[in-house]
This record gives structure tokens, sequence and C-alpha cells, in this order.
């Protein structure tokens, strides 16, 4: 404990555990102490992250047992922009969590549930979300990314509807049959090799053993990033959920199986061209489904919860771009877009939640109606937007652009089209809720004063603007990123 | 055939027979038990695979992997099941609760 880079990796494993207990012994105090450890990982994110800048990758081995027996923490530069992106997005989040289910008293039973168990459930799935980024052996993430479904599914079902528990119902089954293919995969590589750590499997021979192994981990995990078609938990789940939860769920909870895949793809020996081909093709039906279906959306955060679905397969697509040989680059492309997407759909869960809350309803053929226009939560909302269609200079158009530089540099040109249809799609979806902001001649005109533009209070409504805004701003600082993703991946695994 | 071959083959079918009933079946309940099952058959291959000839004793890596999955299973089962009692409340007296309640 004499580094401050293992300092800050033990403090994000253990500051969120001991806040989600806290905070469920104290439940009046809870939101006090899910404010004050959020903001303390992101402290503790922005000191790792600075660490990993300047020092490079760091391991810790927990209580001096070191892999292959123990269980060994490590941080690189992936690992850690991860974790910066959780905990920046979750400090957001949070901010427009203490509006939701703030304060000490509660003001009927209805409210008194979700304000109770909304801060030990978010912060359970932090702990869970931070153990994954850390984590370095695959039965440590099988376990975490089960800490993660159990949280999450608490999360979805917090508002008690009817709606919200059928979706968290699916959303757990589909999670425990996701988990259990995974866990079979996972005894699969150690009947195979003897060792469960990414060091022991990347030095492992390929054979037919392996690759069916990582097959079931990848359906697995597949169920539980919503990749089409296995995707049909998420839009009820991610739409039905309170508006936090919601942007908890869609902004950070899928990432966790998405960046364990990253890393399989990292570390398994070479799974062969036709798994990698089945993943583009998976995330090419997910980009072409899912936008038929966000154009057909009647409600806005169901069309939020649809374009999550085409976020996830253009992800996919871009780890498909260039075949099996230009996996050892295509991964950055990936991981540009989980970051984009991350802070982008964070943000516009947020904007969509205030804007059903100040407009009455989420109707999308009804905004153009409404006399009561939020307009930063809607500026919010545009600007997430700009980066998940992907305009320059945001942080969205610069991951797109790595998947059709990729794509056209090994000659698969059919992933740009792919990539393309998606960006047009993307852009007529949006429009649809862009024609409800600025459309006002079908304003119900029984309103004296005509059109009530709401500036919004801080923080609720500052926040999301925030976050959206660092979306399309982190574009323009892209090359650092690219090369602080790069750090330790020359190295290898200790 | 070893014992091991054997044990393992049952695993893996009674693995299929429980994701056959996970993605076949309506019933919630029944559902909750064929993902179970499922997670028995999980855990049968993985013991199976640790079984070693009598004079060697079996690997104990792939029982704490079992061992940690049934205490998953088990929690995940808990609160799948918390859910379809709520639900079976709520359904039994859908006047009284609003479909889509604000938040």
């Amino acid at each position: 404990m004499t580094e401050p880079l293992q300092f800050w990796m033990v403090a994000l494993l253990f500051l969120p555990l001991i806040g989600a207990i806290a905070a469920f012994v104290l439940p009046r105090h809870a939101p006090i102490v899910g404010m004050g450890v959020a903001l303390g990982v992101t402290g503790a994110a922005v000191g790792l992250c600075w660490q990993v800048q300047s020092v490079g990758t760091g391991t810790v081995a927990l209580g001096g047992w070191g892999a292959p027996l123990g269980i060994n923490l490590h941080v690189d530069g992936l690992s850690a922009a991860m974790l910066a992106m959780t905990a920046g997005v979750g400090a957001v989040v949070s901010m427009g969590a203490v509006n939701t289910f703030g304060g000490r008293v509660a003001r009927s039973a209805e409210t008194a549930r979700p304000r109770q168990y909304f801060w030990p459930l978010w912060l359970l799935l932090l702990t869970g979300l931070n153990g994954v980024y850390l984590g370095t052996d695959i039965f440590n993430l099988y376990v975490m990314i089960e800490v993660i479904a159990l949280a999450a599914v608490g999360l979805t079902v917090l508002s008690g509807s009817l709606a919200a528990l059928r979706a968290g119902l699916d959303y757990m089954f589909a999670s425990i049959l996701g988990a259990l293919l995974l866990l079979m995969g996972v005894g699969f590589v150690y009947l195979q090799l003897g060792r469960l750590d990414f060091g022991g499997l990347a030095g492992a021979d390929p054979s037919g053993a392996l690759v069916a192994a990582l097959a079931l981990m990848f359906v697995g995990l597949a169920l539980k990033t919503a990749l089409f078609p296995l995707h049909f938990w998420l839009p009820a789940a991610h739409a039905n959920a309170t508006a936090p939860a919601s942007a908890l769920l869609s902004a950070l909870v899928v990432k966790a199986a998405l960046y364990i895949i990253v890393r399989l793809l990292q570390h398994m020996p070479a799974p062969g061209e036709a798994l990698v081909v089945l993943m583009g093709l998976m995330g090419t039906g997910a980009i072409l489904w899912g936008s038929v279906q966000a154009l057909r959306a009647d409600r806005l955060k169901l069309l939020v919860a649809w374009s999550t679905v085409t976020q996830i397969g253009l992800i996919f697509v871009a780890l498909a771009q260039a075949g099996v040989a230009g996996l050892a680059h295509s991964w950055k492309a990936a991981a540009v877009l989980i970051l984009a997407h991350g802070v982008a759909k964070g943000a516009m869960f947020l904007a969509a939640g205030r804007i059903r809350a100040e407009v009455g309803h989420d109707r999308i053929r009804d905004l153009d109606r409404s006399p009561v226009r939020p307009a930063l939560a809607q500026l919010a909302f545009a600007f997430a937007a700009v980066s998940l269609i992907g305009l320059p200079p945001s942080l969205g158009f610069i991951g797109k652009w790595m998947v059709m530089e990729g794509a056209l540099a090994a000659g698969n040109w059919h992933w740009v089209v792919i990539t393309m249809t998606g960006t047009l799609f993307s852009l007529a979806y949006f429009s649809r809720v862009f024609a409800g902001f600025l459309r006002f001649d079908r304003v119900e005109a029984d309103v004296p004063g005509g059109v009530v533009e709401q500036r919004g209070r801080a923080p609720m409504d500052y926040a999301p603007l925030a976050l959206a805004a660092l979306g399309v701003a982190l574009g323009l600082v892209a090359a650092p990123i690219l090369e602080f993703l790069e750090i330790g991946r020359a190295g290898g695994w200790p | 055939m070893t014992p091991a071959l054997i044990y393992g083959l049952t695993g893996i079918v009674v693995f299929g027979i429980g994701l056959f009933g996970a993605l076949c079946v309506r019933d919630r309940l029944r559902r909750l038990l064929a993902l179970n099952l499922c997670g028995m058959g999980a855990a049968f291959v993985l013991v199976a695979g640790a079984w070693r000839m009598p004079p060697d004793s079996a690997d104990p890596v792939p029982h704490a992997l079992v061992i940690t999955g049934i205490v998953v299973l088990v929690s995940a089962t808990a609160v799948a099941l918390a859910l379809i009692r709520r639900l079976h409340t709520l359904e039994s007296a859908p006047e009284e609760i609003p479909e889509d309640t604000p938040e």
C-alpha cells in the first residue's frame, strides 16, 4: 500500500462497497453518503488516471496472494478510462438523483421505498463495475458481473410499477441464463488450461475446446449486454425504470459485459474468422432492427432505450470491422465508442427524465403540443444526440471515423455501409424528437403567456447538460485519449 | 467411456433440458426452476471435470467455482422469487395499481 496508484485501486473497490453498506444501514443519511461516495470515487478515478498517465500500469495482489491462486487487481489505460467514465457518469447521475431520491423525509409511502433503496443499490452497482474493470481473472469477472446484475435488477424495479416489475423479471431471467453460460465457459477454460487469469490465457495454445469455451462465454455476455437477437429484455427494462436508474443501466451496466468481451478478445487465442463475422452480423442486426424500432417508438424513453440497442450493435461492428487480423487494433475503436456512448447516453436518459417531469408525459407525438419547453434539458438531449449520431467534433464521431477507416483499410467496405446506414437512421429517429422540441405552431394555446420556456434549476438541469457537452468536447482531445488507452497494451499481463 | 465422461455428458444433457425449459416455458415459476436445473447441469460438468483417477485427489478449484456459482444462483433465485411474488400480488388486484407510475 505504499504506491499511490495501488492506494487508488483499492479505494475504488472498497469505498463504494463500504458506502453501500453505510447507505443501507443509515437510510436517513443515504443521499449524503451516496453523493459523498460518488464524488470520492470520482476523485479516486482522477487520481488513478493521473498515476497511470505518469507511472504506467499497476498491479495489486490482494492479501499478498498473487496469480494464479490469489486475486490480482490490475490497471492499464483501458481499465483506467472505463473507471473514469463510470465515476464521472455516476457522479452526474447521483446529482440528478439527489433531486429525485434526495431529502431526508419521505413525502409518502409510495416514494419512501425508492428513496431508501436507490443509494445502496447504486453504490453496490458501482462496486461491481469497478471490480470488473480492475479484475484480472475471468472467474472474478463472473462474480462481479453477478453483483452488477443483482443491483441492476433492483434499480430496474425501483419504481414498483407493474410494467417495471415485469421488465425487471425478464431482465433477471436473461441475466441468470447469461451468467450460467458464462460460468460454463469459464469452467471449460479452467478444465482446458488449469488457469483463469488473463496472463495464463494469453499464452494458451488455440484449440477447438478453447474456442467452444470462448463461444459459450460470448453468448452469455451477449445476453447480458443485449446484443441482437438477445436484446429482448433491454427496451422494456430501460424504458420503465426511473430516470436516474435508466441512465445508470444504459450508460454503465451494459458496458461491463462489453468490456469483458473486449478483454477476452485481447487475451484469448484468436477466435477464428467465423466468430468475428458473426459478431459483426449480430451487430448489423442490432443496428437495423433497433433503428426501425426507435423510429416506431411512441415514448421518448423507449426511443432512447432502442437507441442503446443500435449503439451496442455498432460497438460489435467496430470489433468485427477488420476481421481476426485487425482485432489488435479494432478494440480501440470499440473502446472509444463505449466511452462515447456511456457519457452521451447517461446525459440523454437524465435529460429525457427531466423533459418528462416538466412536460408531464413523454409521448413523442405530443411534445410539440406542450406549452412547457424545458429548454436546458432539451439542449442537453440535443448535445447527447450529436455524440450518438456521430457528428464532429464529438467522441462518437471519432469512434465512427475509426470504424470506417479501419474497415476501409481492411477492404471490408460492407461494414462502412452498415455504419453509414446506422448513422442515417439515428439522425432520422432523433429528428422525430427535435421536431417536437422545435415546432411551436401546434401548441395548445389556452395558456395566456403562450409558450412557457422552463429554464430549469441547478443542479438537475445543468448536470446532464454538462455531461452531454463533455461527450461532444471529448472528441477534441481524442488523440490523448487514444494514447491513454494504449498504455499497458505493449507490456502484457503480470 | 470413463466415468468422468459419462457424468460430464449427463451434465450437458441436464443443462440442455434446463435451457429448453428456460426458453420455452411461459409460467414464471417453472422458468425459474428450469434455470436452476441449468445451473445444476453446469455444476455437474465442472465437478465431473475435476475428477481424477482414485489415487489422485480431485482438483479443488472447479469445486470452488461450483460453490461460488451455487451462492450466486441462490441469491439470484431469491431475487427472482421476490419479484414473482410481488407481481403475483399486483396482478391479482390490477385496478388499484396504475400501469405507468410517474417518476
